[in-house]
């Protein structure tokens, strides 16, 4: 008989095999999916992973899917500190709207001056510190009332969804537009806009502040005071509290700096990609951030990797929604199995499978 | 910011080039479609795509034809489009109010790509913009308001407040007022398109409140099956007839037809013949249908009514005539005067006599 054993640590190993392991039987169940669905289930996977990268529109395809990375990164390496210390945001959504409607505000406001050198720090900062305090508002109750900051942070994300679809057909809405809801377009602002880099790169400032955080993350983790301490508060949250760590710094810094990440990260998209103030903003780039924070592990380089492989399967499902006719819920299934296996798999990660029948008890 | 551009279009066009774009080579017509919504979300998205599959049946093997569904919009509409051209499309209808700058940005990066886009205003040598005169069927759907409601409230289900909306609350109003002077309107804004719940709940508060007829803005069916469970209220179907809810509760509805509009489009493609049109089309080519009013409406409103459609399609009679004032009593249309397209295209005021705000 086969049964599950605890391991007495966790398995190296597997802690990094069972991502991959996860990926890969993410790809044999959508390939059943999409044979139940009739269509060729190799063309599919093919669509999804091979032609995205290799395939004859790659130069297209290569900076939508780094563009569509960047903010999965920067919100999951926020994510990624207060998850390994044991403290839930599950509202980065709510924090990633704020931060574009604060970005977006300070733009519109000076709109149509032309001062790049000024308006665009100040929207990065606004955007930050949109974030920042959005999320400031679930730390502070955790710490002062000892609310649960799963709770409150989840339920704020449908206060900035309520906030950005007012905003959008109120003060923020184009006055040039007719009376449809909607900001101005600040991509074809000048002094705001947050677009390539080098143009069709998909290299953006976002894209790379992502890469900043997630090297500025990786030293904290591995060189700094502040990452033992999240890292202990994680594991051993008694052994943290006599070694004197303080709980209350902890979530106040390790929510505050997944808000101020999520926060830039929605200014850079709604300056960049987005370009409006739209009641159809929120993409849930929040929520899939918190899947590409477990699928990398908690580690910064493997959030880097999650979160082009998500990014891939967003960018190579559309292109097979589009080529082969599926249905836009069969992408979304096949998705939501990647994150399945993950924990399926997970199992093996703290257990281990044995023959036979375990030692009486 | 101007270079950049100017590297990006050329991009676009020397990566159409390479791709050997566009298919005209080919001897079928690559027809491509993108939705908001799922195709059978029983509103805007599914009348779009009947009218689509219409379009394809009445050409058989000399079209090819692309869809995708749940297209978000923003940046991932842009790429969607971006990816039709790139397929091979030689037209690209996009369905949507909130596609407008994503494709007038991609058209931009494919100029021997034809783009339609529904509902905008921004329109381009290679993007015609179309829609419906929807107000008109809310004159009719008004004027039988009017007429069967015995307690003189009418209830109204708005969606997103933007100008096509608005319009339907006046001009649905102006009607009702004039063969009842004794009218009042209720009007809930859900702030959403489709959402059966949202609609089920506003349509009872409304009920609740005395209106015993209750028009809609929204896609579902949720309002005609409040108004059953509550009897003696009237409903008009939207988008679609929604017959299955007649005689009672619903007694007419506007229904969305694009297919004469789709067919017409891409026949024009085929002939070399599209140009950028503006397009605004309403009972008179069918775009804007009438569903049958039902016999629970004396015969002789009926014929009002039915005189009404009529006068409209043979354009005798234009739904906003004046005189008309504003909801702060300034005038707006003087007397016999109509409304002009610019004015109807951005009305974001009440005519007087509709209480309460436009949110905003």
């Amino acid at each position: 008989m086969l049964r599950l054993e605890k391991r007495p640590q966790p398995s190296r190993g597997w802690t990094y095999g069972a991502p991959v392991l996860a990926v890969f039987l993410t790809i044999v169940l959508g390939m059943g999916l999409f044979a139940l669905l009739g269509k060729d289930p190799l063309v599919a996977i093919r669509t999804i992973f091979w032609d995205p990268i290799f395939g004859p529109f790659a130069h297209f395809y290569r900076p939508e899917i780094i563009k569509k990375a960047a903010p999965l990164v920067l919100i999951a390496v926020g994510l990624s500190f207060g998850f390994r210390a044991g403290i839930w945001n599950i509202g980065a959504e709510g924090q990633y709207i704020i931060g574009a409607i604060c970005g977006a505000a300070v733009a519109l406001a000076f709109y149509p001056m032309d001062a790049r050198w000024l308006i665009f720090p100040l929207m990065i900062a606004a955007g930050v510190l949109g974030g920042f305090l959005w999320a400031m508002i679930p730390a502070l109750l955790r710490v002062r009332f000892n609310t649960n900051e799963i709770l409150v942070s989840l339920m704020l994300v449908y206060v900035a969804d309520v906030l950005i679809k007012a905003f959008s057909i109120g003060v923020l809405r184009n006055p040039e537009g007719f009376g449809m809801p909607g900001s101005r377009n600040l991509r074809q602002y000048p002094s705001a806009a947050n677009l390539d880099l080098i143009p069709n790169s998909g290299l953006h400032w976002g894209s790379l502040v992502a890469l900043f955080a997630v090297i500025f993350a990786y030293i904290l983790f591995t060189r700094h005071h502040f990452g033992f301490q999240v890292r202990l508060a994680g594991q051993s949250p008694r052994a943290a509290r006599f070694a004197g760590i303080n709980a209350n710094r902890l979530v106040i810094l390790c929510l505050g700096i997944s808000g101020a990440l999520a926060g830039v990260a929605g200014m850079f998209q709604v300056a960049g990609p987005s370009g409006q103030i739209l009641g159809s903003f929120p993409s849930f780039y929040g929520f899939t951030a918190i899947i590409v924070a477990f699928l990398g592990r908690l580690h910064p380089v493997g959030i880097l990797c999650a979160g082009l492989i998500m990014a891939l399967t967003y960018i190579g499902g559309q292109a097979a929604e589009a080529q082969l006719n599926l249905p836009a819920a069969a992408i979304l299934t096949f998705q939501g199995m990647l994150l399945f296996c993950l924990l399926a798999v997970d199992v093996l990660t703290n257990y281990r499978f044995r023959l036979g029948q375990g030692e009486a008890r | 910011m101007k270079r950049r551009t100017l590297l990006a279009t050329g991009a676009g066009a020397a990566l159409a080039a390479a791709m050997g774009m566009p298919a005209s080579a080919q001897d079928k017509t690559k027809v491509g479609f993108i939705y908001v919504g799922p195709i059978n979300d029983g509103g805007w998205t599914q009348h779009h795509h009947h009218s689509a599959m219409e379009m394809v049946e009445h050409f058989g093997d000399a079209v090819e034809f692309v869809y995708q569904e749940s297209v978000p919009e923003g940046p991932d509409a842009e790429r969607a489009i971006t990816q039709m051209a790139l397929g091979g499309a030689d037209i690209i209808f996009t369905t949507s109010f909130g596609f407008m700058d994503p494709t007038v940005n991609v058209a931009a990066n494919f100029p021997n790509v034809k783009f339609e886009h529904a509902t905008g205003y921004k329109q381009a040598d290679n993007v015609s913009v179309y829609s419906a005169r929807f107000y008109e069927g809310r004159a009719i759907q008004g004027t039988l308001a009017g007429r069967m409601t015995t307690t003189n409230k009418v209830g109204y289900i708005a969606s997103v407040p933007i100008p096509e909306v608005i319009r339907g609350i006046n001009a649905a109003y102006i009607h009702a007022k004039k063969v009842n002077p004794d009218i009042e309107f209720k009007i809930i804004w859900i702030f959403e398109w489709l959402n059966p719940a949202k609609e089920a709940d506003a349509a009872k508060a409304l009920i609740e409140q005395g209106c015993d007829v209750v028009l809609q803005h929204t896609d579902s069916t949720a309002p005609h099956q409040a108004a059953r469970e509550a009897g003696g209220v009237y409903t008009f179907g939207q988008a679609a007839d929604m017959a299955e809810f007649a005689p009672m509760p619903r007694i007419s509805s506007i229904i969305d037809n694009w297919a004469p509009y789709y067919i017409d489009r891409v026949q024009a493609v085929m002939d070399g013949t599209w140009s950028s049109v503006s397009t605004w089309d309403g009972i008179s080519t069918g775009m804007v249908g009438i569903g049958e009013v039902s016999d629970v409406v004396p015969a002789e409103w009926k014929a009002e009514a039915e005189a009404m459609r009529d006068a409209i399609a043979a354009g005798t009679y234009h739904p906003f005539t004046g005189p008309i004032n504003k909801q702060d009593g300034s005038p707006w249309l003087a007397e016999g005067e109509t409304a002009s397209d610019g004015d109807l295209a951005s009305m974001f005021f009440y005519v007087e006599g509709v209480e309460g705000e436009i949110p905003s």
